[in-house]
């Protein structure tokens, strides 16, 4: 068995077969990405015969050809626009809510934050013919807001429960020497809380950005018209319209899945960190 | 709190509340924050999930397309159909083999991933990040990558048993198989986020006890056994939490993969929900799986937490 810490310092024997295994799981995770990304060089022919190596010749076009369209950009701006939407709500509205919990003590405080933890436990998908019903009749269908406030709503009970916990174990003598010094609520909200809370506003930002990013299933029922489609919608799409010419909508799906990638390795520490630890920390 | 004592007799105290802090001179602005502060909150959670989950409940008793207001009352009719439906019920088997397949599998495969990693040898950060990336990626990109790997006519399984000289595998339309292929994506996808929490537990082991344990002849199973994996419970207890929610509501991977078929062989209680319900808009009987869902949800939700997390 590999163990942590007898191991500090692996024997040769221990390396070499920590790196075969880490080695062939992480070919593992990679081959569907790269062939992917390879995929959308080749002709359908070669990805016929040749699936795996490198292009015999790199067909650009694929690529050149959806990044010259403008649908690939649109795509992309309307899941920025919904994530952006999205992240600001949910970052405002929760952390207001998590500062009163925080630091208010009022009757009904107890059931409140309890009645908001009742939203961790089942996800959107439970509710969606309702929430489809409401959007409607709201006559937020096919609006940017009618896939965003379900979304905000469902991100409160984690996001309040992460502030909460956070505004909390903030010393409390800042509060004091804030009141000493003539600071209301509101402005040590402002000043002090939320400055010092910098680390918990990137670990819900993160949260919410990736799961707006991401999110499929409330875009593909609120929204009808492909102007508006994110991008999960826009490559189901794309992948339907091109089914047969796999290299197309291989170069598709790579280029859309391009910007998460860059992201992630430019801030894989906080994103990691946020994703997991956020989960952890609820 | 104790200092809060002197300055807090300059002012009345707010209403029935008497804690200490509710007498501290920021009192004064205790109102003005509770109207300001709480209610965008209470008001987006009510409207868009309280009241939706209770107008599932609801619209479960009747047969209704949508439009208008719910007239048909069945009573309980939608949950009759749903459990003699063939296909609900081939989702809810597959929703209970998604979640074991995450817990013998993904788990055990996290750990030993986890327990390779802590070694100091150069490149272990290049690995987690590899093994972290998946995650990060949406189930619709990772279903349809997957779609091309399986493709028997395109994808890497076709030139794989060309390879092997076998007749290729169309695995996502073979009733018996297809489940299996969705489930080696889930465990693709999902196995670096559980390696993750692992990392963390294992950092917070106090290095000591092996180490004492190692002074006295512990072989490294006897040592993973008896005191990592012990040790490990409340990550343990969580990756499984993780897991049994996450299993419960997958759908974005599906549906790029085989859309719950070929003949509902993978379907899962959300597809099932999206291809009755939705599609057809019958409300009744797709609230009616909301409901079954939310239930089972809660239930797994309370129990566990009850049961197993009590301590964590």
């Amino acid at each position: 068995m590999t163990d942590p810490n007898s191991a500090m310092h692996p024997t040769p024997a221990t390396k070499l077969y920590l790196y075969v295994a880490l080695s062939i799981i992480a070919v593992l995770v990679l081959i569907p990405l790269l062939t992917t990304a390879l995929g959308g060089f080749k002709s359908l022919g070669e990805l016929r015969t040749n699936p795996f190596g490198l292009p015999s010749t790199w067909h650009w076009s694929n690529y050149t050809d959806i990044l010259f369209g403008d649908r690939y950009w649109r795509q992309m701006v309307n899941s920025l626009i919904i994530a952006a939407l999205t992240v600001f709500l949910t970052l405002v509205v929760s952390a207001m809510a998590a500062f009163t919990f925080a630091h208010i003590r009022f009757f009904g405080s107890g059931f409140l934050l309890n009645y908001f933890l009742i939203g961790l436990m089942f996800p959107a998908a439970t509710a969606i013919l309702p929430l489809f019903i409401r959007i409607r009749d709201l006559g937020l269908l096919d609006s940017y807001w009618g896939v965003v406030l379900p979304q905000v709503a469902f991100g409160l009970g984690m996001s309040i429960l992460l502030f909460r916990n956070y505004f909390r174990n903030l010393p409390d003598e800042l509060f004091q020497a804030a009141f000493v010094d003539g600071c209301g609520y509101i402005r040590f909200f402002w000043y002090i809380s939320l400055p010092l809370a910098r680390p918990m506003i990137a670990t819900v930002g993160i949260i919410s950005f990736v799961g707006s990013w991401n999110s499929y299933i409330l875009p593909l029922i609120m929204l009808n018209s492909e102007s508006k489609y994110t991008w999960p919608l826009g490559i189901m799409v794309y992948r339907g319209e091109y089914g047969t010419n796999w290299q197309l909508a291989l170069a598709f799906i790579t280029l859309t899945i391009l910007p998460t990638i860059i992201v992630f390795f430019i801030a894989q520490k906080h994103i990691i960190a946020g994703l997991t630890a956020g989960a952890v920390k609820s | 709190m104790t200092e809060l004592s002197a300055p807090s007799t300059l002012l009345p105290s707010a209403g029935r509340a008497r804690t200490v802090r509710s007498m501290s001179p920021l009192a004064r602005g205790r109102l003005p924050v509770l109207l300001l502060f709480l209610p965008p909150a209470i008001l987006l959670f009510t409207i868009f999930v309280i009241l939706p989950m209770g107008e599932a409940a609801w619209y479960s008793l009747y047969r209704w397309n949508g439009y208008g207001s719910p007239q048909q009352y069945v009573g309980l009719r939608n949950f009759q159909v749903l459990f003699n439906n063939a296909a609900f019920t081939q989702a809810l088997w597959n929703n209970g083999t998604i979640i074991l397949v995450s817990i013998l599998i993904q788990i055990p495969l996290a750990i030993w991933l986890a327990m390779m990693l802590a070694h100091r040898i150069a490149g272990v950060v290049v690995f987690r990040l590899i093994f972290f990336l998946p995650y990060v990626l949406a189930d619709v990109a990772a279903g349809l990558i997957w779609r091309f790997v399986y493709d028997g006519d395109y994808g890497l399984f076709a030139a794989l048993s060309a390879f092997l000289g076998i007749a290729t595998p169309y695995v996502l339309a073979d009733r018996d198989l297809a489940i299996y292929a969705v489930l080696a994506v889930v465990v693709w996808k999902y196995f670096g986020f559980h390696m993750m929490l692992f990392i963390a537990g294992l950092q917070s082991i106090d290095k000591s006890i092996l180490e004492a344990a190692e002074i006295d002849g512990a072989t490294g199973w006897q040592k993973f056994r008896h005191i990592t994996l012990p040790l490990l419970g409340s990550t343990v207890r969580l990756s499984i939490f993780f897991a049994v929610i996450g299993s419960l509501q997958l759908f974005d991977m599906i549906m790029p993969l085989t859309a719950g078929g070929p003949s509902n062989s993978t379907q899962t209680m959300v597809t099932f929900l999206y291809t009755y319900g939705v599609t057809r808009m019958q409300v009744g009987l797709g609230s009616a799986v909301g409901v079954v869902l939310f239930v089972i949800c809660v239930t797994l939700a309370f129990g566990y937490k009850r049961i197993f997390m009590r301590n964590d």
